[in-house]
């Protein structure tokens, strides 16, 4: 590399960083989305290094469909506990028990749609103006479309085909009292671009991503992970697998790669080598070619 | 578990792919041609199109009753896009080879997007130029090519596509890039290279075409791969707008005060002797901080903290300088000005401001000219830009800025015009 060139991910970091300190200084009251996956740690980390020595100045938001994978909550404290950052927790089966959604039925219910609700409730009770998301561009084709700052009505919701104009690194943040911004620090990296980082920096990781052995039953192709409140049918034969998570979702809907990746290394060559993009694996996009752009519509992540 | 295909050089190994740069360019052009065909080729023979993609597009062109595969719609991400056949936004995509990561802003290229493609070129170090080999040099053509130049972007790679439908001549791609070269003499833009292709037979895209042994030149790849964007940047003159104060107050760092920010130019080192405006005071560089360490320099486009040796109050939006090398200061400002709403800008009319990391209010003292984007032509009429125009305007700021043109630094040349009743970006602007 020539003197005075940065290489990409130094790139990409440094813009990523440039963006958190904006939602800093443009907001009130931001607060970080973090589901527990790969993007929401690395997200967490860039925080980190944006502000230090000082601590993150927002807490971190989980909205939790109670459906999780346990080691997604172990390491999600674990984390909040060394960051000594602070944690708010919106509940679906709260939202569900307060009669706010109902819960999906039959084989393919998934609480991944009413976390909209969860998400929304939440954003409003703790009065956030920011929420800053993990969302990349590549991961979706709705998402291709998102800006940096995107800019959510009074309701939640996201007007495609009205957004605001974005040039440069000069994000208007600017908004009416009730609406509030979601702000994707990540757009411009790729699954790759996430993974290569996390080697570079040796961010830790939970232990789902990397192979192990997992009760498991395959539905329409996709390898699913047995939990007690999973309905099955009687074709679908729980059995044990070699496994890991390329993304981790809600439960329900996370679909499990065989693999017998164990480190870092070997996770990047099995996605350099793959020819499926890791939403291939998510029921939650199947159900339709505007999936996820109508969900977007309605305030979802 | 590598697998075998034409691309099977690709290497992301971590330590190739730590010495990659990035390089984004921007495309521009209308449905008929063949930038979507031409992109699809790009991701597709980088292997950034997945099988669930190409399935998904394969179904939906069925549903259109498309024969075949339509790779349109890979780059068309909304409803109304899918269904109206155009694209209405900037998308952006992303790939890679084994050399450079690439981020593309696609934009539409109709004249009433102007300002999509005004957003897509703004953070561009190149832009794609399509020509379509059978009509030459179009009113489109110029349109993109003034932007790009408008936008500076430094590299401009015009694309002589279609080759397969004129049988490869080179007499036809020689009188293109006579042709466009011809107009290119009005333009603003640092280097121009031609390469002539067929995106749908693949000809010249990734690999050398057969089909046109005359040409001599590099592939589009391997010209987007290898042209030079180190110097893309302001390494000159020493910017740095204060973007956000860290103050731990925590016992370990209980005196810490830190300007965190953005490098917008030129090379800053500890020990330099530096003037905070607006308030003009000078002091040194006690540190830069990185995370957890001091860094030696810092230079665009690193985020970085700094330290100074004298306790001034300094807070967002005042600009770190270096004291024998300081930007303009002023209150009026001649801008480029692209409008980007429904609602006409007026002379007398007022704005939020931002520029950098500086929010200010402005009003429009004039509009001199507006320039026709087809034609370069200056029309010199009325008092109101609309949506999609150009043209040469003076602001009056409440506070002073501190900038520099946008022909010497994009970052601090750059601003954006904010309606205070709805809050919506109303316009852009490049500084004279």
């Amino acid at each position: 590399m020539k003197k005075y060139n940065i290489n990409h991910l130094r790139e990409l970091e440094s813009e990523s960083i440039f963006i958190m300190r904006e939602v800093a200084a443009q907001f009130e009251n931001p607060g970080l989305l973090f589901s527990g996956g790969k993007d929401s740690i690395v997200m967490v980390h860039l925080a980190v290094k944006a502000f230090w020595p000082a601590k993150i100045p927002f807490p971190l938001v989980h909205i939790d469909t109670g459906h999780n994978f346990e080691e997604t909550i172990t390491f999600r404290d674990e984390l909040v506990e060394k960051i000594g950052a602070r944690l708010i927790v919106g509940s679906v089966q709260e939202s569900i028990d307060k009669g706010r959604v109902a819960e999906e039925k039959g084989y393919n219910a998934s609480r991944n749609l009413l976390q909209t609700v969860t998400l929304l409730d939440t954003i409003e009770e703790a009065k956030l103006d920011a929420a800053l998301g993990g969302g990349r561009r590549d991961e979706e084709k709705a998402r291709a479309k998102e800006r940096f700052f995107s800019h959510r009505d009074e309701f939640g919701q996201w007007d495609p085909k009205n957004q605001r104009p974005e040039l440069w690194n000069i994000f208007n943040g600017k908004k009416h009292l009730g609406e509030h911004f979601r702000v994707f620090p990540l757009s411009n990296w790729t699954e790759m671009d996430i993974w290569q980082y996390i080697y570079l920096e040796n961010i830790d990781i939970p232990s789902l991503y990397f192979t192990h052995e997992r009760a498991a039953f395959i539905r329409d192709g996709v390898v699913l992970a047995d939990a007690p409140f999973m309905m099955k049918r009687d074709t679908e034969e729980v059995k044990t697998m070699q496994v890991r998570c390329r993304t981790i979702g809600d439960i329900t809907c996370t679909g499990l790669t065989f693999s017998t990746a164990d480190n870092l290394e070997d996770i990047i060559a099995e996605i350099a080598a793959t020819r499926v993009t890791e939403r291939g694996g998510r029921a939650d996009d199947k159900r339709s070619e505007s999936a996820m752009e109508d969900r977007k519509k309605e305030g979802y992540f | 578990m590598k697998q075998k295909t034409m691309d099977n050089n690709q290497d992301f190994s971590s330590k190739a792919y730590l010495d990659m740069e990035l390089l984004r360019f921007s495309t521009a052009g209308s449905v008929d041609d063949g930038k979507s065909t031409l992109i699809g080729r790009l991701l597709y023979d980088s292997k950034s199109i997945f099988e669930d993609q190409l399935e998904s597009v394969k179904r939906a062109s069925i549903k259109k009753g498309n024969e075949q595969i339509d790779l349109a719609l890979v780059t068309d991400g909304l409803r109304a896009e899918r269904e109206q056949g155009i694209t209405i936004d900037v998308a952006y995509r992303y790939f890679a080879t084994p050399k450079r990561k690439f981020i593309i802003a696609d934009t539409p290229g109709h004249v009433q997007y102007t300002r999509n493609m005004v957003t897509g070129a703004s953070t561009a170090n190149a832009a794609l130029i399509l020509i379509d080999a059978r009509n030459g040099v179009t009113e489109q053509t110029y349109r993109h090519s003034y932007i790009s130049s408008l936008l500076q972007i430094p590299h401009l790679i015009i694309c002589v596509n279609k080759m397969d439908l004129v049988d490869y001549k080179e007499e036809v791609y020689e009188e293109i890039k006579e042709q466009f070269s011809a107009f290119a003499s009005k333009l603003d833009v640092k280097d121009i290279r031609f390469v002539p292709i067929s995106a749908l037979k693949g000809d010249n895209v990734v690999d050398h075409s057969k089909n046109m042994p005359w040409y001599g030149g590099g592939t589009l790849r391997y010209i987007l791969e290898n042209i030079h964007v180190g110097s893309d940047l302001n390494h000159l003159d020493p910017r740095f707008p204060v973007q956000y104060v860290i103050r731990p107050q925590s016992d370990e760092f209980h005196d810490y005060r830190g300007y965190a920010g953005r490098v917008a130019g030129g090379v800053f080192r500890k020990g330099d002797r530096v003037v905070v405006l607006p308030s003009g005071f000078a002091t040194t560089i006690e540190a830069i901080d990185g995370y957890k360490e001091e860094l030696k320099e810092a230079y665009p486009p690193m985020s970085v903290t700094i330290r100074l040796a004298d306790d001034i109050d300094i807070s967002r939006g005042d600009m770190i300088v270096k004291e024998n090398n300081v930007p303009e200061i002023s209150q009026d400002v001649d801008v480029m000005v692209c409008w980007m709403s429904e609602k006409a800008m007026q002379t007398r009319m007022k704005y939020h401001l931002k520029h950098t990391t500086n929010d200010v209010k402005c009003m429009v003292k004039e509009i001199k000219y507006k320039v026709d984007v087809n034609t370069l032509n200056r029309i010199e009429d009325g008092n109101e830009l609309k949506m999609n125009e150009i043209a040469r305007v003076t602001l009056r700021t409440t506070k002073p800025l501190y900038f520099d043109s946008y022909r010497q630094n994009r970052q601090t040349g750059s601003l954006i015009l904010i309606d205070e009743a709805t809050n919506n970006t109303v316009g852009v602007g490049m500084i004279v």
